[in-house]
């Protein structure tokens, strides 16, 4: 190896990954380091001004920003709740032996794979619509009033549709972590004696451990930045009931064109996320040495 | 006995999975049905499952009126090209990572990752801005610039585990019989390479089809992907189910069938690898 592969060569061959994670990394996070402490709006070009930490103050008095970081909890937590816990009942069925099982996981897989706009569409027009939606129809058949999802209970709407795609991948993680659990040691347990129930809790439970770990971390990344599903559903309304950090900068950017605030508030969706990177990027460096 | 009851068992079981995972799947399988069904009885009630008159009129209107295939293309375009890109930066960094590590390869393996953490918002303002002032805004090759970016790092990682699998001692084997270097790439190396950069391939053009934060704000129409073109349906042309319908099964077929195909792979990239 030592011939194909010297030092130089190999520091030459990780080099263009490197410099182009560097500069990913750094340029366009150190501009918006930079716009967030300036008066900079698109619709007045010409007119940026140093502005200290007004834009900070701004955001952090708008109680926008509070509903939005309070959704944006909501969103992680409510999703996480389900994804987790019915992922691990889904995997505890989905181990069991059955007819057909391979095609019971390529169905419930297949949330996952399904862009998040088409995803939230179909949930917004054909099941959750007050009117031609089939939960309306549903409602209707039991002689009960056609609920509206979107307008009453938005967030909630959002945090099931997420649910939905995350759903699987919580599911396939602990199931793959599942069949990696020993056998024999299933049956001593059982031949001690143990019953199903503590069996799942002192056995099952701590063996899975890790992969719930991982399973909440990497849904959190993604879920603190959830974004397509708010956009074409609620657009963030009622009002700013379902606008989430994300939805909230984005709005600031691209709807009210104010560079300067929507750059305070993508570094403090930055700080928020680097708090949680932190405890994923111990885990996996974790694995790493396994 | 005991296997007259393991047998009910299994039924029972096969039977409460099935419900779930058909109930699970429904709204997709719905969404199908609904992409041959007429405007009239797409929004029908009672709605009828199975029993309509089937039509492919969907399919024609909504190439006809939105030139469908276009985004079609983009998506293709993007997606594939993205991965490429990707791959052919990463399969030199992540072979050199895998086979001579030195102290520091964890580290930087580790750092590539935390780009991965950085929320895209974060730098949403600064990539408009330089995308509008360089002429790539709604432009394909902006869309692959910044998806390469944000899928480099999976990309790395997902190659660096499969690569880290290939046990060194087989090269020296293939040396000690005489194998020349080149003879050493092309028949010992590539073959045992090749099924992991299959799957991070796959894994990674499911990753950038289904990319909905950048495509979205940085595409408007001659450049935008499936994601931002569904999107345009959010307002009053949803109302349209079976054309939403129609729509959407072309955008999330091709995906489905990959990802049913590549399921292991799913859970390993991931994961980065911390759960196989």
């Amino acid at each position: 190896m030592a011939t194909l592969h010297t030092r130089s060569a190999a520091r030459l061959m990780i080099a263009p990954s490197v410099l182009l994670l560097l500069a990913w990394m750094i340029v366009p996070l150190a501009m918006t380091i930079y716009f967030s402490f300036l008066r900079y709006n698109l619709l007045m070009p010409g007119m940026e001004e140093f502005a200290g930490f007004s834009n900070y103050s701004y955001f952090l008095t708008d109680p926008a920003f509070f509903q939005a970081i309070f959704n944006t909890l909501a969103i992680v937590l409510g999703v996480l709740f389900i994804t987790v816990v019915g992922g691990i009942a889904l995997a505890l069925l989905l181990d069991q032996p059955m007819f057909g099982q391979g095609i019971v996981r390529i169905l419930v897989i297949a949330p996952f794979l399904i862009m998040p706009t088409v995803a939230a569409l179909i949930w917004k027009n054909m099941f959750m619509n007050p009117v031609n939606g089939l939960f309306a129809w549903i409602a209707k058949l039991f002689g009960l009033q056609p609920f509206d999802f979107l307008a009453n209970a938005p967030l909630m709407s959002v945090i099931l549709i997420v649910a939905w795609q995350w759903l699987p991948f919580a599911t396939l993680i602990l199931l793959t972590a599942l069949q990696s659990l020993d056998e024999e040691q299933k049956e001593a347990a059982q031949m001690d004696g143990a019953g199903a129930f503590s069996r799942f809790i002192y056995l099952v439970l701590p063996h899975l451990s890790r992969a719930i770990t991982v399973v909440i971390l990497i849904q959190t990344i993604f879920l603190l930045s959830v974004f397509a599903e708010i956009l074409v559903t609620t657009n963030g309304g009622p009002g700013t009931q379902s606008t989430n950090l994300t939805f909230l900068v984005y709005a600031q950017a691209l709807l009210q064109f104010d560079v300067g605030g929507a750059s305070a508030g993508g570094i403090i969706a930055v700080i928020l996320a680097n708090i949680v990177a932190f405890f994923l990027m111990r885990m996996i460096g974790k694995t790493l040495e396994a | 006995m005991a296997r007259n009851v393991s047998t009910q068992r299994k039924i029972v079981v096969t039977v409460v999975a099935w419900t779930i995972g058909i109930l699970i799947f429904f709204p997709i399988l719905w969404t199908f049905l609904t992409s041959f069904k007429t405007e009239a009885e797409a929004i029908a009630s009672p709605p009828s499952l199975f029993f309509f008159d089937w039509t492919t009129e969907n399919y024609h209107e909504v190439q006809s009126r939105s030139n469908y295939f276009l985004h079609f293309m983009n998506s293709v375009v993007i997606s594939f090209g993205s991965t490429l890109i990707g791959l052919i930066i990463a399969i030199p960094s992540a072979w050199a990572m895998a086979f001579s590590p030195t102290k520091r390869t964890k580290d930087v393996l580790m750092w590539m990752l935390s780009t991965k953490m950085m929320p895209s918002v974060g730098v949403l303002v600064p990539m408009y801005l330089m995308f509008r002032n360089t002429g790539l805004l709604d432009t394909r090759t902006g869309l692959v610039i910044v998806l390469t970016l944000i899928n480099l790092p999976i990309i790395i990682w997902m190659l660096y585990t499969y690569f880290k699998e290939i046990p060194g001692e087989i090269l020296e084997a293939a040396r000690m019989d005489g194998a020349s270097l080149s003879k050493e790439i092309i028949y010992v190396l590539t073959p045992m390479a090749i099924p992991g950069i299959a799957s991070t391939l796959l894994l990674n053009i499911i990753l950038a089809w289904n990319e909905a934060f950048w495509t979205l704000n940085l595409s408007a129409a001659k450049a935008a992907p499936l994601t931002t073109f569904i999107a345009s349906y959010s307002s009053p042309e949803g109302l349209f189910y079976a054309k939403l319908s129609a729509a959407s099964t072309m955008a999330i077929a091709p995906i489905l069938i990959l990802g049913w195909f590549s399921q292991k792979q799913l859970v390993r990239g991931l994961t980065f690898g911390a759960v196989k």
